[in-house]
């Protein structure tokens, strides 16, 4: 059985949202609601870096771990999903999550906050698949149509992969060897160093208000 | 001086088995039960319950990603 995973490639990421895009209008998630959004790292600095990030399906996922009234589950597939029903909004679930994934819709006057709203893979919910039931309260089921998330396969240079991810390893293995690197993309030095092509790392003179190493300028990282 | 050695083993002794009767601070977790609705596999529905149709429909789409192997 595949295990679903998501798969965002730094260098192929273009920061062009099609995949929030493609997200908000499969399901029609309400305003204010953002299953998937695209983070920028060195923001403006040559070499920047953008990731589409969303609900990464955790096998040990910590949001199930602090549900007090146990709302989430796993499906076969690995998809971690949760029934609305029993959502009590209390949002424990956000704090938990180190992806920012769980969101809540306003319900109602004085922005009380509804019941938690998230990235299902495209696999819907605790309803009977395919009905109107399930498309209002999780979105559609694209997994049950035997199609793979929209964020995925809307993105126009495949930086977001979605699928098995004994799959996604393979394809971005070779993608790592046609390109002869990229296997550097990942981790703390792509995300909290200076990127070797700036003006820093060139013998440039630099401004004397930006910073000489690691963190980026004030302002600089955005989400 | 041998009461002093005494003196000192013992407080030796008890220092090193300070920590021996502390009890770990830290709450197991016992992780809970899903208490929802149960759902369906997506092969259910659409797929009638052919869970290999629906698994190659998958995987042809998963492959599809990969244009290494779709260009050539």
């Amino acid at each position: 059985m595949a295990r679903m995973k998501f798969l965002c490639d730094a260098e192929r990421c273009i920061e062009c949202n099609a995949c929030v895009t493609a997200c908000k209008q499969e399901h029609e998630i309400p305003w204010g609601v953002n299953r998937r959004r695209v983070v920028t790292i060195n923001d403006g600095v040559p070499g920047e870096r953008s990731l589409s990030v969303a609900c990464m399906h955790c096998s040990d996922a910590p949001c199930m771990a602090v549900c007090p009234v146990d709302c989430f589950y796993h499906t076969q597939e690995g998809v971690v999903l949760h029934d609305k029903d029993l959502c009590i909004g209390c949002g424990y679930c956000f704090y938990a999550c180190p992806f920012g994934a769980p969101q809540f819709p306003q319900a109602g006057a004085f922005g009380v906050r509804g019941k938690m709203d998230k990235c299902t893979f495209c696999a819907g919910g605790p309803e009977p698949d395919g009905t109107q039931a399930e498309y209002v309260k999780y979105g559609r089921n694209r997994l049950s149509e035997g199609r793979l998330p929209a964020c995925a396969e809307m993105c126009s240079t495949k930086a977001l992969l979605g699928g098995d991810g004994d799959v996604l390893a393979d394809i971005y293995r070779e993608r790592v060897t046609h390109r002869g690197r990229g296997g550097e993309v990942w981790g703390w030095a792509t995300a909290y160093k200076l990127p070797a092509n700036t003006p820093a790392t060139q013998g440039i003179p630099v401004p004397p208000n930006t910073p000489a190493t690691g963190a980026p300028p004030p302002g600089g990282t955005k989400s | 001086m041998l009461r002093s050695c005494a003196v000192a083993l013992a407080a030796a002794a008890a220092f090193c088995l300070a920590a021996c009767g502390e009890r770990p601070q830290v709450v197991s977790y016992k992780q809970g039960t899903y208490q929802g609705k149960p759902d369906s596999p997506p092969y259910d529905a659409q797929y009638k319950g052919n869970r290999q149709e629906w698994e190659n429909a998958i995987n042809t789409r998963n492959q599809a990603q990969n244009e290494y192997k779709r260009v050539h």
